[in-house]
């Protein structure tokens, strides 16, 4: 069974761990980091409970080997904000009760930041659009999509990328 | 920790040279490009290989080089690099508007074109442009006619470990496309490309039957009158399309009818 040792830097931390060559982002962020919040829903690059940004864009990290990240920057739902701290979208998303079970926010978290990163974030048909990977089975969408927009009206632009770069 | 991928290695070389000699070494290995076909087939272990080898180091293919004649895109481009590029959009918009519809934004971050050519599954988008274009496929060994490239379902022309680096579309600015996507998966139910050449027309059409194909018929109708009216009474036969628990070959055929208008009418706006 090949392992590979994967250095990479994880919310602004170097993480490196031996693991099978075959191991997946998602299990290496879970299972090697202990950062359990990017969650595996649906294994089949579906769902979107998976995202995380690699190199500061979104991706589904059970459709990327961890291999392939290797010497890359990682960003989790834990590096951008806390309990005590809410991310300005995570603030939007509790403002907005865009969430109700919470299984599929982490990934709608980290790709609502992506779209407004993008500039996309002020059109709800883009909004839309752009969520066509991450499904919610709670809420109906309608909240998500108010809390992104919300986020992207306020200066959020600049606050996601102060964020990124933050740790 | 649940895996249902097969055991295999990984090794990420720096040069064409190198990951050639791996290939060659090695009969059971694969190219690895951004993983979004590869790897979904991995974990339900339609392909089983001993090695995988990451392209993702490889300068030769990558870049994005427009002149006047052509647009060249190195095989790793992602698909999020081509939706976004302003000189790609003015050069080639219909090229531009397939790389923002295919999949969803983070298949969009990973997934790179040289990996959906290589993989030619009948419901990716990219085949439909490079057959409709004409673009030619520039591998480390030779170039390939688009009309040679796609050879069946899940098939090319591309020999074992023979490495795809560039594509290169003659720039035909009046092209359009349409997909009827399926509405879950995202992937192409039934696509349309048309363009028009100088001297004639290229009809391209994908999702519908097992691998992608000129549609000879839409062509000559197309190359007497580059018009609407010249669709009227097309009537695509159901026969040799595909079939599923989505779509019957009758429905694909209307669809292709469909989509054949609005590509037109995307060609004519450009």
């Amino acid at each position: 069974m090949p392992t590979l040792n994967i250095t990479l830097a994880v919310n602004g931390q170097v993480q490196s761990h031996e693991v099978e060559a075959r191991t997946l982002l998602v299990h290496y962020l879970r299972d090697h980091c202990g950062l359990t919040g990017s969650h595996v829903g649906c294994d089949t690059t579906q769902c979107g409970c998976c995202t995380v940004h690699l190199d500061g864009r979104a991706i589904k990290s059970c459709t990327v080997l961890a291999a392939q990240a290797q010497g890359a920057e990682i960003t989790t739902i834990e590096g951008i904000g806390s309990v005590e701290r809410l991310h300005p979208l995570q603030d939007a998303f509790r403002r907005h009760h865009a969430l109700q079970c919470g299984f599929c926010t982490p990934g709608m978290v980290m790709q609502g930041i992506d779209i407004v990163r993008r500039g996309r974030g002020g059109d709800e048909a883009a909004v839309r659009h752009d969520l066509e990977g991450n499904l919610c089975r709670c809420t109906g969408y309608q909240n998500i999509v108010d809390a992104i927009m919300d986020y992207a009206g306020g200066a959020a632009g600049d606050a996601a990328v102060a964020v990124e770069g933050r740790r | 920790m649940s895996n249902a991928m097969i055991d295999f290695g990984y090794v990420r070389p720096r040069s064409v040279a190198e990951a050639a000699k791996l290939l060659a070494d090695e009969p059971e290995a694969k190219v690895l490009a951004g993983g979004q076909s590869l790897i979904p087939i991995l974990k339900q272990r339609l392909a089983r290989p001993s090695l995988l080898v990451d392209v993702q180091a490889l300068d030769a293919m990558r870049g994005i080089e427009i002149d006047d004649s052509h647009v060249r895109l190195g095989a790793f481009t992602r698909h999020a690099e081509v939706a976004a590029n302003a000189r790609i959009a003015e050069a080639l918009p219909a090229l531009a508007h397939m790389a923002r519809g295919i999949a969803h934004p983070q298949v969009r971050h990973m997934g790179t074109i040289g990996g959906s050519l290589a993989h030619n599954d009948p419901g990716a988008d990219y085949p439909a442009a490079v057959l409709g274009l004409g673009a030619t496929i520039v591998t480390d060994r030779r170039r390939i006619a688009a009309d040679e490239f796609f050879t069946g379902l899940f098939d090319t022309a591309l020999a074992a470990g023979e490495l795809l680096l560039q594509i290169e579309f003659p720039r035909h600015r009046r092209s359009g496309y349409c997909k009827i996507p399926h509405p879950a998966s995202g992937l192409v139910n039934t696509g349309v490309w048309i363009t028009r050449l100088g001297d004639g027309v290229r009809v391209a059409v994908n999702g519908a039957s097992p691998c992608v194909f000129r549609h000879g018929e839409l062509e000559q109708r197309l190359a007497a009158h580059f018009d609407p009216a010249s669709l009227d009474d097309f009537q695509q036969p159901a026969q040799g399309l595909n079939a599923d628990m989505h779509t019957s070959a009758e429905y694909r055929a209307q669809l292709v009818a469909v989509a054949a208008r609005r590509a037109l009418s995307m060609a004519l706006s450009h």
